[in-house]
């Protein structure tokens, strides 16, 4: 009996090693003390509340917000007909570019940040285009990798048959390329979003007097103040993305291409 | 009247020169066959027809218009592939339908055709069906309808049944022959097994290595092959050097490098020469034997009833008038 049961008792102590933290946050957000604490003694909900009252907050999450959308459309708007033209075409330099590609997902954040900061404060460009340039180059290897992944199982003869039907290449990819990676780049764009969203490291050499996105403006707003807003929000924050994945799951079963 | 022309085509893959000025003339109406072992340059061939792969130089000419440089959207030309290649997120009708509508028919003209199509090919009843949810020969056959119905000047097939199991490809085979003629269309058929060209082919081109071969009807090359190569693909496998045959013979083809028999033509049990049997083979209607004698090996099919045992001496003659005169090129 111990024996069958040991596995299961590791299983719920590895969901509990990765849940456990979440759950923390969670039901710190609902305590009445005015300092984080866990566990917490009463039961509050002026938190979330509070939140939506600080102005940090409200601007940074609309910047955010914008930042990830944008930065997302741009990723995709390069990335797809990068992973496209890698996975079609043998071309000369193809592996360079490939590692080129990777290398933003492998260098530490802090690392592509301050290089980032010099390469930006060195063109003087400003913030909002400094970060959206930054996101866009921290997104596009996930782009480009899980769009790519998605392209590999799709037939390229299926191109040529359409041609074969009159199809130039552009309404080739449109009609028959695009309908069946349509999964692929969606879950992308969720990745990337998402990353976009939750950046700390590139963002915090960034963003500049004024303008700030909601994870800077979180780490801020922790520096003065220790109660429970935080945790709200970071509850907020759990729902958002947790809700994002499961509409996509929904519609186009993102877990097959992540 | 002339309907495919290739003029002095070469072609290219990566470095190596696939095929070599080749020269090939199809005829409108006629289904003709490129039929050859892989890497013989057919495939390569039909793809610079369908205008996927670019000549290194040649023309390429249909219906006397010169589309040696036309994109293969522009050339009008239906293709078939062994994959089928469909488009999986589109249903059999909408897959059919997939080039009318890229020549903007009119809906009521389209669907009317696109049903015509799937008639033809007795799938109307699955066109609502994704590709995924089709077996393997109703796939093709969507493949098929889906060439045919742009009514192309010419349609091109990259062995469209060697992925089906034995049973099927033989009623697809006969399928093709009666939409061909039902049809009209001209058609150029890629294939490597003989027994399909034979059955469909109007014309069979025999390419080896970049060039042709030999060309010429089913009977003529099946009967009258005119190299070792072309003998030994049409099923001539008793192919002997000119030296090791009888004076008589070789006197009467002074150009022949070598003789070729059939099996099924060479007698068992008399004849001049002997030869000790090394293998025996069950097959059905008769058995195979394989002979060493002092001509070399010598395989020849005898009824079930007569029966030499493995080991033992027989007689065997190789009949003069049986014979092909090769010539190796």
């Amino acid at each position: 009996m111990t024996s069958s049961r040991l596995p299961r008792v590791v299983l719920y102590l590895t969901l509990l090693f990765l849940v456990g933290p979440f759950l923390v946050v969670f039901i710190a957000a609902f305590g009445g003390e005015p300092t984080l604490k866990f566990p917490p003694s009463s039961f509050s909900t002026q938190w979330f509340g509070r939140v939506l009252g600080v102005e940090a907050f409200r601007g940074s999450f609309w910047t955010s917000l914008w930042l990830g959308l944008a930065s997302t459309g741009l990723a995709l708007l390069l990335g797809v007909p990068v992973a496209y033209a890698l996975s079609r075409y043998r071309l000369p330099g193809a592996a360079a570019v490939q590692t080129l590609l990777t290398s933003p997902a492998l260098v530490p954040g802090l690392v592509v940040g301050l290089a980032l900061l010099q390469y930006f404060v060195n063109l003087g460009g400003s913030v909002y285009p400094s970060l959206l340039a930054a996101h866009t180059a921290l997104l596009l290897p996930y782009v480009v990798r899980v769009v790519s992944t998605s392209l590999v199982n799709l037939r390229p003869d299926i191109e040529e048959a359409a041609m074969s039907l009159g199809a130039s290449r552009l309404t080739a990819f449109r009609l028959v390329v695009l309908p069946n990676i349509r999964g692929g780049v969606a879950a992308a764009a969720v990745l990337a979003f998402i990353t976009s969203f939750d950046q700390v490291a590139v963002s915090l050499f960034l963003t500049g007097p004024g303008v700030s996105t909601l994870p800077i403006a979180m780490l801020t707003f922790m520096e003065y103040n220790y109660d429970p807003t935080i945790a709200a929000l970071s509850t907020l924050l759990i729902a958002f993305s947790v809700g994002l994945v499961l509409i996509f799951e929904r519609l186009l079963g993102l877990s097959r291409y992540v | 009247m002339s309907h495919l022309l290739l003029e002095r085509l070469h072609l290219r893959y990566g470095a190596a020169p696939a095929v070599a000025d080749l020269n090939l003339e199809v005829k409108d109406g006629e289904l003709v066959s490129l039929l050859g072992p892989s890497g013989c340059g057919k495939t390569t061939t039909m793809r610079a027809v369908a205008g996927l792969l670019a000549p290194s130089s040649g023309r390429i000419l249909l219906a006397g218009q010169d589309i040696t440089h036309l994109p293969p959207n522009k050339r009008d030309i239906g293709l078939v592939f062994q994959s089928y290649a469909l488009f999986p997120h589109l249903s059999a009708f909408e897959n059919v339908a997939f080039g009318l509508r890229l020549r903007r028919v009119q809906d009521s003209e389209l669907r009317r055709r696109v049903g015509a199509a799937l008639d033809v090919v007795g799938l109307s009843d699955l066109a609502d069906r994704l590709p995924a949810n089709l077996s393997g020969g109703q796939q093709q056959r969507v493949a098929l309808a889906r060439a045919f119905v742009i009514e192309p000047r010419l349609l091109l097939l990259d062995e469209p049944l060697s992925n089906l199991d034995a049973k099927l490809r033989l009623d697809m085979r006969g399928e093709l022959r009666r939409i061909q003629r039902e049809l009209g269309v001209t058609m150029l058929y890629v294939t490597h097994d003989q027994d399909e060209a034979l059955a469909l082919s109007d014309r069979i081109v025999i390419m080896r290595a970049g060039r042709i071969e030999q060309q010429g009807t089913p009977e003529e090359v099946y009967a009258r092959p005119s190299t070792p190569f072309v003998a030994d693909f049409m099923g001539w496998q008793n192919i002997l050097a000119a030296a090791a045959v009888p004076d008589a013979l070789r006197r009467a083809h002074p150009a022949a490098t070598h003789f070729a028999w059939r099996p099924e033509t060479v007698t068992l049990g008399h004849g001049t020469t002997s030869g000790r049997v090394l293998a025996r083979t069950y097959q059905g209607e008769h058995l195979e034997y394989l002979l060493e004698s002092p001509l070399g090996r010598v395989k020849a099919f005898a009824p079930t009833g007569a029966a030499w045992s493995e080991g033992s001496e027989v007689t065997f003659e190789l009949s003069t008038e049986r014979a092909a005169a090769l010539r190796d090129a």
